[in-house]
């Protein structure tokens, strides 16, 4: 028949523009991971000799190392921060009636469409005026404000889809509303709150921006490092580095999507 | 009892949070509106001449090229992530679509310092794409991509693509599959059916999708930055010129409020032209 044919090709043509756009998605990837092994120090396509020396030498780069451990000191402190004030403003959203609750939560998702680096100058302009400046509170603070809506909208998304019957009858059993939100919400909320905090944590880890506002020479975080060293160095050191962080993100994502599944985090599942 | 526990202890955080950050934003405001005193890190008086140096050619081209990038780069990643995002939600497979949500989402978190780095060595004139296409031979002289505005649009629709995708899926996975199923039996082929229904009832996926990498481009420094390198400017690298190379903090402000005034009004005119489009789907 030829409707079948033609619905056959149909099909050929939109996996084949599928996995062309997944090219395009990977290609940058896989590119940076054959510069990164390449022996010479210039960039040579395809590379003559192979060897693991830009690891060593991104590894033992004192630059790269304080910005690890300063975007570490940074990302679990953001992180939290924006889990707990996340995670209980959510359920506030979700459950109660308040004033101004519209504008709150407008101001608290603003982040996600206004610019990075007006934040950032609005936090370092205001980190100078009150002589914060240089510390690490200011560059925690902006982040908090960064990730929020994150959190907010993974929290909200697991509130949605949590039944509230188990609550309704541990409260008629008798159960206080704080022992209701210990033993009961929260065990429930744990999927919900384990991703807000882990796309809260990978994002302020990743973010640069507002980053490069804010952090001082003492505080300079991984990715404001890494430009900087693309500034001033060609050498594939970078490389080397970059294939380290494609590697560890993608092995969290790939976590992530096994024991808290992406689609439904992402609300993305088919309805029907 | 309460019917409402813990409101004002779950809120109280939350309410402290929003205040910070007004503050902040208040705080380039006021800067926008002071002189700026050559030398000193302190503003001086109150003073419109910011917005007034606005005007200039050179800043009103700086905007004009910026809003052009920010346009391509969210219709060409509308149209690159379409395709991927049908295929996100209407694949039946488990694996592809574990293998397809963690190459979508990955580079989402990879951070714009690493994929800009990427694309350097991916479009650079010793780098991959002129590598091979000079050893093939279809090539004499290295394509110039670097420094051009179609080299950070390239690596521009990269780096949004993922937030198009997952926003054009949540669009896509909440339409009810039986409109669809109730224009095949009628007799519709799958691009009818595709262009009158599916493609009509994702707007507001799309919608959000474009205002989100609109937003987002905008949002953008290193990739113009780094890939642009001073021939491609958009307002974020004239900000942080003006403020960390000349210090001139009021007229770095007058530039975030500007161009945050430019963005409200642009996504403000994209929203009201979609309106329409938005109404198609069922009553």
């Amino acid at each position: 028949m030829p409707r079948s044919t033609y619905q056959r090709l149909l099909g050929l043509i939109g996996k084949l523009a599928v996995v062309l756009i997944l090219g395009f998605l990977v290609l940058p990837a896989v590119v940076v991971t054959i510069a990164a092994f390449n022996d010479k120090a210039i960039l040579s396509f395809p590379p003559q000799a192979w060897s693991w020396r830009w690891f060593a030498k991104a590894i033992a780069y004192q630059d790269f190392r304080d910005g690890f451990r300063n975007g570490l000191i940074v990302t679990a402190w953001s992180s939290t921060i924006a889990l707990v004030i996340g995670a209980m403003f959510a359920f506030a959203l979700h459950r109660y009636r308040f004033r101004f609750k519209k504008t709150l939560e407008a101001v608290l998702l603003s982040p996600l469409v206004i610019p990075h680096f007006t934040v950032g100058l609005g936090f370092l302009i205001l980190a100078a005026q009150i002589g914060w400046n240089r510390s690490y509170a200011v560059v925690i603070a902006c982040h908090v404000v960064l990730v929020l809506p994150f959190v907010l909208r993974s929290v909200y998304v697991s509130l949605r889809n949590l039944d509230q019957s188990y609550e309704r009858a541990a409260a008629s059993l008798g159960a206080s509303p704080l022992r209701v939100l210990v033993t009961i919400t929260l065990p429930l909320l744990v999927p919900g709150l384990v991703s807000g905090w882990l796309f809260a944590a990978m994002l302020s880890f990743n973010e640069f921006t507002a980053s490069l506002f804010v952090t001082a020479q003492r505080t300079q975080t991984l990715p404001v490092a890494m430009y900087n060293y693309v500034r001033e160095f060609a050498d594939p050191s970078m490389a080397a580095l970059s294939v380290m962080y494609i590697a560890a993100t993608a092995a969290l994502i790939v976590f992530a999507n096994a024991y808290l599944g992406l689609g439904k985090v992402l609300n993305i599942e088919q309805s029907r | 009892m309460n019917p409402q526990p813990f409101l004002r202890t779950f809120t109280a955080p939350a309410v402290l949070c929003a205040f910070g950050f007004l503050l902040a934003l208040a705080a380039v405001l006021q800067f926008s509106l002071r002189a700026y005193v050559p030398g000193s890190l302190d503003p001086g008086g109150f003073t419109l001449a910011n917005f007034t140096d606005l005007l200039k050619p050179l800043y009103a081209r700086v905007f004009f090229d910026t809003v052009v990038i920010c346009f391509l780069t969210a219709v060409s990643t509308l149209i690159v992530g379409y395709p991927l995002a049908y295929a996100l939600v209407r694949t039946q497979s488990a694996v592809i679509k574990s293998i397809l949500l963690v190459i979508v989402v990955t580079p989402l978190f990879l951070g714009e310092v690493v994929r800009t780095y990427s694309w350097i060595i991916v479009l650079g004139n010793n780098g991959f794409i002129n590598s091979v296409l000079l050893n093939v031979g279809i090539i004499r002289q290295p394509i110039q991509f670097m420094f051009t505005t179609f080299g950070v649009v390239v690596a521009l629709v990269h780096v949004t693509m993922p937030v198009m995708v997952i926003m054009l899926a949540a669009g896509l996975s909440h339409i009810d599959r039986d409109y669809q199923r109730a224009a095949e039996s009628l007799g519709a082929g799958p691009i009818r059916v595709f262009l009158t229904v599916t493609l009509p009832l994702s707007m507001p996926g799309v919608v959000a999708g474009v205002t989100t990498a609109f937003a987002w481009t905008f949002s953008a420094f290193a990739t113009p930055q780094l890939i642009g390198g001073g021939r491609v400017n958009m307002i974020s690298n004239l900000v942080y010129q003006l403020g960390f190379s000349s210090f001139n903090f009021p007229f770095a402000a007058s530039l975030c409020v500007a161009g945050l005034a430019l963005t409200i009004v642009v996504l403000s005119a994209l929203r009201l032209v979609a309106r329409p489009l938005e109404n198609i789907g069922p009553h």
